[in-house]
């Protein structure tokens, strides 16, 4: 029998330990398909940063979170003296602490604005629907995980906070009151949800929350990515197969999101090392009590980042009908690719309705966020309302300024100028 | 950062120092006490071992600090172990132990109403300024179980210990008309100045110093390792900015590819 | 690449290129090294553990002559026995049966590199561990004792793999441990106290 033919002349072929890898494993391919042969638009800008941020953020909250959890005693009697044990204690605990605690509102400030990259330039809408909501389930996934893991100090806010939201479910009809025995496991906040808490927050949701990022991956790379100019890149292709406006993801953009993750290290370290609790932002004075189930804190407020449903759910004031509202605020994010109705996918093309009412929206998150840090009383509660009024109204009259807002001609190549 | 913050820091400082002269001139001692500032700088050495020997002296009867340990001090503070040992240690402590007060606090509970905080964190939980003004602002108040009352904290249950060396102080109140929430109009009593009624073992600006080092001592105590952090932080800031800038380079170098 | 100068043919500039990948790759390196850290040194014994390190007491004057009291110091069972005349006799005449009769490889402070292997003879102080694998051994004081053996002159024997050592905490032939017990640091301050864990009384603590 004739030897067979020679196997056809192909890239060079790696030696030694990494040949053997590649025969077994799809390395190769996996860089091909995914990173030196996946082209994404070139026309990226600032806001394109964020996604690599968030996953750089991610990595950091599991690692402090991992050696954190080797010290830190979950129970009543020992959370808050485990946390001062770290902080004083456990060599460089402090420096573990700090980089866990602003860890988390950084990657609020970098998901919120990897999330309004997406509504200035429809990255929502099709054929992109599904990222959106897979995204949309790593965020819901994510304020889980936050306020699981604000409880876990066990300090006074983190008590009467758990209270405040566990009991929120009680508004739930017919089932509300149980559900919140069950949740809490006990009759009031106690080590018996402080243990469950601790649980998910360290096991259950980060292995949910990297599930789904893998996920938003996976279908980001099926679609492709959107860019500021809004058009589909993979409808024109040069003669050799790629986009003529794409550019391979590495060395690209390998290159260029290192610089944009190192400016967000510079910024971490200097509120890390300068202004850990942020002017009481990202660690809250009354935490370094401990959990008193008999003196509450003169201001209950969530911390910032949930502050501007905090705010609406206070601004109505029928408790269940609070609740429902800042319940409905959070999932009119979740329908916004069939809210939008315009033929065009980017704000520079959109006519100044939509970008008036995009404009508007953040105007009304940034403002209740600020309301939801007030007392509830005066002029913040009438402020708040008007501020869910026009939140309120970015969503649900979407259906109609964005089908007739003027729009203007979409270019047939992205716009772009060579860095020189 | 400290540069700003002791400029700011001196200009509070001056300012409060003009409101409060023109204060004074006006409505009399401390009516602008919530304007009081705590001007605390963890790094002045020498003021927090003076706080450390206060609390020691003052406080410790009452208050714990259980999350510090007293050869922590020592290290921090700079003091040999012999000047810990004498200055700072309770009798029958050992270096390595927490700083615990020696008051039951079942005991406390029943005597005050109230068992003393811990005040390991007292500094972060509530800030250096309302410290220096809650030990500032004792007054004589016949109407309450210790005899004395407190502006920042009002109905406080802790007695005013610091009498001693403040002396013993009145606070009075003048009537003032203001509107209530229901749009009437009603008389409320408002806080007008102090008057000493006896004096202290230290003068005006001997208290003055005394609280200030204690309330350095105890901002240092909430947090040990601050001087540490910020110390580090310079360093790290700065060689993430040269990364951070050599990183941009590399970028820009590869950039010029795309057209 | 892109066949329409998306990418340019214009010469890449690869030595700088090559430069800055590598000047930002180490810098970046050097960065990682640094950050891991506190991290590492988080395993470190804490503060707590450090403070419970502290040398540890004892009042040796409650101890009766053949009697051994075990105390802890660094999470470690320490065996302080109070050892009589007849103990110290039956050192000898063994020497020819120990695998390292004068502690040349074994692990002691420099006062305890003797027959004795203490400071004073009347008290030895021993960490009780086996040098094998770690166990605790036990006490076997009698000599003769019946499961050791007519020859026994009395001595430690540990239960999990059969290692023997005797008064002083030596090693004999046939044991799997290869080594005698291990001798902490240990001071007298004064007649009746003991204070395991520093080699001069006046010290605070072992580094």
């Amino acid at each position: 029998m004739a030897p067979a033919a020679p196997p056809p002349a192909s890239a060079p072929k790696p030696g030694g330990l990494r040949a053997w890898i590649y025969k077994r494993f799809p390395v190769q391919e996996f860089i091909e398909d995914q990173l030196t042969g996946y082209y994404a638009p070139k026309n990226f800008n600032i806001w394109y940063f964020f996604g690599s941020i968030a996953l750089v953020v991610l990595v950091l909250q599991l690692v402090t979170g991992i050696f954190l959890t080797m010290f830190y005693k979950p129970g009543e009697a020992t959370s808050f003296d485990s946390v001062e044990f770290i902080m004083r204690e456990v060599q460089w605990g402090w420096l573990i602490r700090y980089l866990h605690s602003t860890g988390a509102s950084v990657f609020f400030i970098v998901v919120y604005l990897h999330m309004f990259r997406s509504m200035l330039y429809g990255s929502y809408k099709a054929p992109r629907e599904l990222l959106w909501l897979i995204g949309m389930l790593v965020y819901f996934a994510l304020m889980a995980e936050a306020f699981f893991g604000y409880v876990l100090p066990w300090g006074n806010m983190s008590f009467w906070g758990a209270q405040v939201i566990v009991n929120l479910f009680g508004t739930i009809p017919v089932i509300g009151p149980d559900l919140v025995l069950w949740i809490r496991g006990d009759y009031g906040i106690a080590d018996a949800t402080l243990g469950r808490f601790f649980a998910l927050h360290v096991a259950a949701v980060p292995l949910a929350i990297l599930l789904l990022v893998a996920l938003h991956l996976v279908a980001l790379h099926q679609t492709g990515s959107n860019n500021p100019d809004g058009i589909e890149i993979k409808e024109r292709v040069g003669a050799d197969g790629h986009p003529l406006d794409g550019i391979p993801f590495h060395p690209y953009y390998t290159v260029k999101d290192i610089v944009g993750i190192g400016v967000m290290l510079v910024m971490l370290a200097i509120v890390v090392f300068f202004v850990p609790t942020f002017g009481g932002l990202f660690l809250e004075a009354p935490n370094f009590e401990p959990a008193n189930p008999l003196s509450t804190p003169e201001h209950i407020a969530p911390v910032w980042y949930f502050t501007p449903y905090y705010a609406m759910l206070r601004a109505v004031p029928d408790q269940r009908l609070g609740a429902l509202l800042m319940f409905l605020a959070v999932a009119l994010f979740v329908v916004l690719p069939w809210l939008d109705r315009s033929p065009v996918k980017s704000m520079r093309y959109r006519g100044m309705l939509s970008r008036g009412a995009l404009a508007l929206f953040a105007v009304c998150f940034i403002a209740l966020g600020y309301l939801g840090l007030q007392p509830a009383e005066g002029i913040y509660v009438i402020l708040a309302r008007i501020f869910a009024c026009g939140y309120f109204a970015f969503f649900l009259l979407m259906p109609w300024y964005s089908r007739i807002d003027k729009v203007k001609p979409v270019p047939e190549r992205v716009v772009f100028h060579a860095h020189d | 950062m400290r540069m700003i913050k002791r400029a700011l820091l001196l200009a509070c400082v001056l300012a409060s120092g003009t409101a409060a002269a023109a204060a004074e001139e006006g409505a009399g001692a401390g009516a602008d006490w919530l304007t009081w500032r705590a001007a605390d700088d963890v790094t002045n050495t020498a003021s927090v071992q003076r706080g450390a020997r206060n609390f020691m002296s003052y406080c410790l009867g009452c208050h714990a600090l259980k999350y510090e340990r007293y050869s922590r001090l020592g290290t921090d503070l700079d003091l040999t172990p012999e000047e810990l040992q004498k200055y700072l240690i309770a009798p029958g402590d050992k270096p390595g132990d927490y700083i615990l007060t020696t008051m039951p606090a079942s005991d406390a509970a029943t005597w005050f109403g109230k068992t003393p905080p811990d005040l390991s964190l007292m500094a972060r939980a509530r800030g250096a300024d309302y410290l220096y003004q809650f030990l500032k602002t004792f007054y004589v108040d016949s109407s309450k179980p210790t005899g004395a009352n407190n502006l920042r904290l009002d109905a406080t249950a802790m007695p005013a210990v610091l009498s001693e060396l403040e002396g013993l102080k009145r606070a009075v109140f003048k009537e003032q008309q203001e509107t209530g929430s229901d749009g009437k109009a009603m008389t409320v009593r408002v806080f007008d100045h102090f008057e000493q009624v006896a004096p202290g073992r230290l003068s005006a600006a001997q208290y003055d110093e005394f609280v200030h080092d204690t309330v350095n001592f105890l901002d240092y105590v909430s947090e040990p390792t601050q001087a540490a952090r910020r110390a580090l932080g310079i360093w790290v800031v700065l060689f993430l900015l040269v990364f951070t800038w050599l990183s941009w380079l590399l970028k820009q170098q590869y950039w010029k590819d795309v057209h | 690449m892109a066949g329409d100068g998306v990418i340019g043919d214009n010469q890449v500039d690869t030595s700088r290129r090559g430069f800055l990948t590598a000047a930002t790759a180490t810098t970046g390196a050097i960065g990682v090294a640094f950050a891991l850290v506190p991290f590492i040194s988080s395993w470190m014994p804490s503060e707590r553990a450090r403070a419970f390190g502290a040398p540890t007491e004892l009042d040796i004057s409650k101890l009766d002559p053949g009697q051994m009291v075990i105390v802890f110091w660094r999470k470690q069972p320490i065996f302080v026995v109070r050892r009589t005349p007849a103990m110290l006799a039956s050192l000898a005449g063994h020497d020819d049966r120990l695998k390292d009769p004068t502690s040349d490889n074994s692990n002691q402070p420099p006062y305890a590199k003797n027959v004795q292997r203490s400071r004073n003879p009347e008290y030895l102080v021993l960490i009780g561990v086996c040098t094998h694998l770690g166990c605790m051994p036990k006490a076997r004081f009698e000599a003769g004792f019946p499961e050791l053996g007519a020859d026994w002159p009395g001595g430690f024997f540990c239960p999990c793999h059969g290692s023997r050592f005797d008064l002083s905490g030596r090693v004999f032939d046939g044991s799997p441990a290869s080594l005698n017990l291990v001798v902490p640091p240990y001071a007298y301050p004064n007649a009746h106290t003991l204070v395991i864990g520093v080699n001069d009384a006046n010290q605070k603590g072992v580094a």
